[in-house]
């Protein structure tokens, strides 16, 4: 198949191309989330995205709240932003680093003004953000405008079988062309972590990957109980046929088909250098994981699953794909992309690469998301550690 | 095209995955290697389901369990050629 040289997406005032066109409504905290909500409800056209965090958070904990909320107005599938907070400095650290994009954002603190006068004063400039992005247009963007992210979720042998390996199959034929990729789940990548660590491109890379996925094992190591190998794989996993963790892993590491990795990416890291193949230290947990990858920049994800994960994001568009016929006939109102024909030999690797790319495209230009049409929208921070 | 039963991942690898319902006892069982997309037949030695393995070669009790071309597991109980293997013969190296 000749692969398409360009999608149409929204080109931003930075020079990044979003596959969609949200206004957000941003709170900086967990007590920001009722004025975020009633400034949605209000205005047509905005998304409030509410969470459980924000304050009394400290250190590396803080930081990783930060980049999280930056990085999420920052992203191109984001028009526009209004941030609220309790209190008006961390509101405006927010704000002043969105605005770094050159997107319109305007920040709004609660205190000393109470939750209705800051609704209707942040309506008015939602409903004025809301009307100007409902004008852009969609134009001609570069394939290279897309920065993909992956994550599996809900696996079971089908995975590592036929929906993992299509997305590397995709991997190895877009990355040719310039586009970005990004793959992440730090714990389950246990057992393939030296075969991983091999696929950095430099010795940094390689280097810094196995110190991330140690100080994730250490982490493990101290805190696990007992039951931590009835756990991975569980029983579940067990009763689909996989035996360990290392199987697990492995049929994970098929997403990144023959690529190799340029650099290592903390939680909610933007990266920096250039088109390729990212590594994001995350969680396994799905909507933790794109909710970073999102923060991170990324566009448009892919998300293979056995069983049937039903995951989605606010801002960043989640294409399933499964290979498990008994979940295509039970849950087909999640699942974009059908490759259960791999595994009777109906289809290969070849062309269920095309037909994933093919349905990425009609994603990026527009077409709504399984998870979209269904509403889903979770938007879950990391958190490091417990709060002062 | 003959119906595939059994798909092996990797040249390298020495089990495969059940792709049908279940395979039965003494079957003749059709693999295909992804591959490099050669054919290969085995007769199973039990029942196995879908999703669950099948040994494509004797193996020995401190083997290595090949899938993905990569090291899976160590065998803990030896498997004969055409035998499930699972929990009950192969564990993992990391715990």
């Amino acid at each position: 198949m000749e692969i398409p040289k360009s999608f149409l997406g929204y080109k931003r005032e930075n020079g990044r191309a979003g596959t969609r066109n949200h206004v957000i409504i941003l709170p900086v905290d967990d007590i920001s989330n009722a004025c975020a909500e009633a400034v949605a409800n209000n205005i047509k056209g905005t998304i409030a995205l509410p969470h459980s965090y924000g304050r009394l958070q400290f250190g590396a904990d803080l930081e990783l709240h930060f980049r999280t909320m930056i990085g999420t107005g920052k992203n191109p599938n984001v028009a526009a932003v209004i941030v609220i907070g309790i209190e008006p400095k961390w509101t405006k650290r927010i704000v002043d680093a969105i605005a770094k994009t050159g997107k319109p954002v305007e920040g709004f603190s609660i205190e000393g003004v109470g939750d209705i006068d800051t609704i209707a004063k942040v309506s008015k400039k939602a409903q004025e953000f809301s009307m100007w992005a409902s004008e852009k247009q969609r134009e001609e963007c570069p394939i290279s405008d897309l920065w993909i992210s992956v994550k599996c979720g809900e696996s079971d042998t089908t995975s590592g079988l036929a929906s993992n390996p299509t997305v590397g199959n995709l991997m190895d034929k877009l990355e040719p062309l310039g586009v970005h990729l990004c793959f992440g789940e730090t714990s389950e990548l246990t057992g393939a972590e030296t075969v991983c660590a091999k696929r950095g491109k430099t010795p940094e890379a390689k280097e810094k990957f196995m110190k991330t996925w140690n100080a994730y094992n250490d982490f493990i190591l101290k805190e696990a109980t007992d039951d931590l190998s009835e756990s991975q794989p569980t029983a579940g996993n067990i009763a689909g046929g996989l035996t360990t963790i290392e199987e697990k892993a492995f049929g994970n590491f098929q997403k990144i088909g023959s690529r190799q990795f340029i650099d290592v990416l903390e939680p909610a890291e933007e990266p920096t250098k250039g088109k390729g193949l990212y590594f994001m230290d995350t969680s396994s947990a799905a909507a933790e994981c794109v909710t970073l990858q999102a923060a991170g920049g990324f566009n448009i994800h892919l998300f293979p699953t056995g069983q049937g994960n039903i995951i989605g994001n606010p801002i960043e568009p989640v294409i399933k794909l499964t290979a498990n016929p008994l979940t295509v006939k039970t849950m087909s109102e999640h699942i974009d992309v059908d490759v259960s024909k791999i595994l009777s030999r109906q289809m290969n690797l070849d062309q269920a690469g095309d037909e994933l790319i093919k349905a990425t495209l009609r994603v990026a230009n527009g077409r709504l998301t399984c998870a979209e049409a269904l509403g889903h929208k979770e938007f879950v921070m990391t958190k490091l550690y417990r709060s002062a | 095209m003959a119906s595939t039963d059994i798909i092996i991942h990797d040249e390298k690898d020495n089990v495969g995955v059940v792709v049908i319902e279940k395979i039965t006892q003494n079957q003749d069982c059709n693999c295909w290697i992804m591959e490099n997309d050669k054919s290969v037949k085995i007769q199973s030695k039990n029942d196995i389901q879908l999703g669950h393995k099948i040994a494509m070669v004797d193996l020995n009790e401190g083997d290595t369990i090949l899938k993905y071309g990569h090291d899976i597991g160590k065998v803990i109980k030896s498997i004969k050629k055409g035998e499930h293997v699972h929990v009950h013969n192969v564990k993992t190296k990391k715990w």
